[in-house]
């Protein structure tokens, strides 16, 4: 884990949600993976078992976000968590149930304009090439970081 | 529906754990609609600064009522899942106040079922999100 991983982190642990979802991230270079630990509570159809949908959105969702901030983020100091960008809408689109194991996803920045920004998010469980959830976000950025 | 169906629907929607997690309380449900509530919880703030609720928090609030529509249709039968969803977040829901979702199932196929579902504050005028979803139909047995 790289040290701007470590302020990531940091900054993702003040946001309560991802610390109710179990949320963290991995960096390996210029690669960020959001890892959501598979926990029980995070179930919406007990019968398979499988996650609930909209924590998967949820997923999808955090990962554009912090994708956004992480692109942003300069190297050296700990620092603020910034203000967010703004999620304006949020298309997902369920492949196969994710099961009760660890998920994993990664964002891309399809486009970042000053106040736009598109991202694309993946999302897999045992194999990367084997998506759970894809999904498209546009997001508004905020004022400080255009 | 009758009442034992709606009990059955109601019980097995609240015993999710995620439902449960959320605190979701359903409010209304049968003939393709569902209402339900999530109360304000400090742990599903998105936004420290401000103390908004997550989206992410919200969408799943939608997604349980849109999923619980379905089931509630007399058309569709047994359990649901989401195929796609398509959420628009209008604007950020006031720290503080609970946000109530409206689920309608408005046309149920063979194989599938389509949802539309509006998320409110207590400024109901103005709704803080709006989804469209399409939702699995298993055969009748």
């Amino acid at each position: 884990m790289s040290h701007r991983g470590e302020i990531l982190n940091q900054m993702a642990q003040r946001i309560p949600y991802l610390h109710f979802l179990g949320l963290r991230f991995e960096t390996a270079g210029e690669r960020l993976t959001a890892v959501l630990p598979f926990s029980p509570m995070l179930i919406g159809n007990p019968a398979i078992p499988a996650l609930h949908g909209g924590v998967t959105a949820a997923f999808l969702e955090t990962t554009a976000i912090v994708g956004l901030l992480w692109t942003g983020l300069p190297e050296g100091e700990a620092v603020a968590l910034p203000a967010l960008p703004k999620t304006i809408d949020l298309t997902v689109d369920y492949l196969r149930p994710g099961l009760s194991r660890d998920s994993f996803a990664e964002a891309r920045v399809v486009r970042q304009g000053r106040r736009y920004a598109s991202v694309h998010v993946e999302a897999w469980q045992d194999d990367r090439s084997r998506l759970f959830a894809q999904g498209t976000g546009h997001f508004l950025m905020p004022e400080g970081v255009r | 529906m009758a009442g034992p169906e709606l009990s059955a629907a109601q019980a097995f929607i609240m015993a999710l754990p995620q439902a449960q997690a959320l605190g979701l309380q359903i409010e209304a449900l049968g003939d393709g609609r569902a209402e339900i509530v999530m109360p304000y919880h400090p742990q599903l703030i998105g936004d420290p600064a401000t103390g908004v609720i997550a989206g992410g928090a919200v969408s799943t609030l939608m997604d349980t009522a849109s999923g619980a529509a379905v089931m509630s249709h007399p058309q569709a039968s047994g359990v649901t899942a989401t195929l796609d969803l398509r959420i628009d977040y209008m604007r950020p829901a006031t720290p503080g106040q609970a946000i109530r979702a409206r689920a309608e199932c408005h046309h149920v196929t063979r194989s599938v079922a389509f949802v539309r579902v509006t998320a409110s504050d207590e400024d109901e005028a103005r709704p803080v999100a709006m989804a469209t979803g399409a939702f699995t139909v298993e055969g009748k047995k």
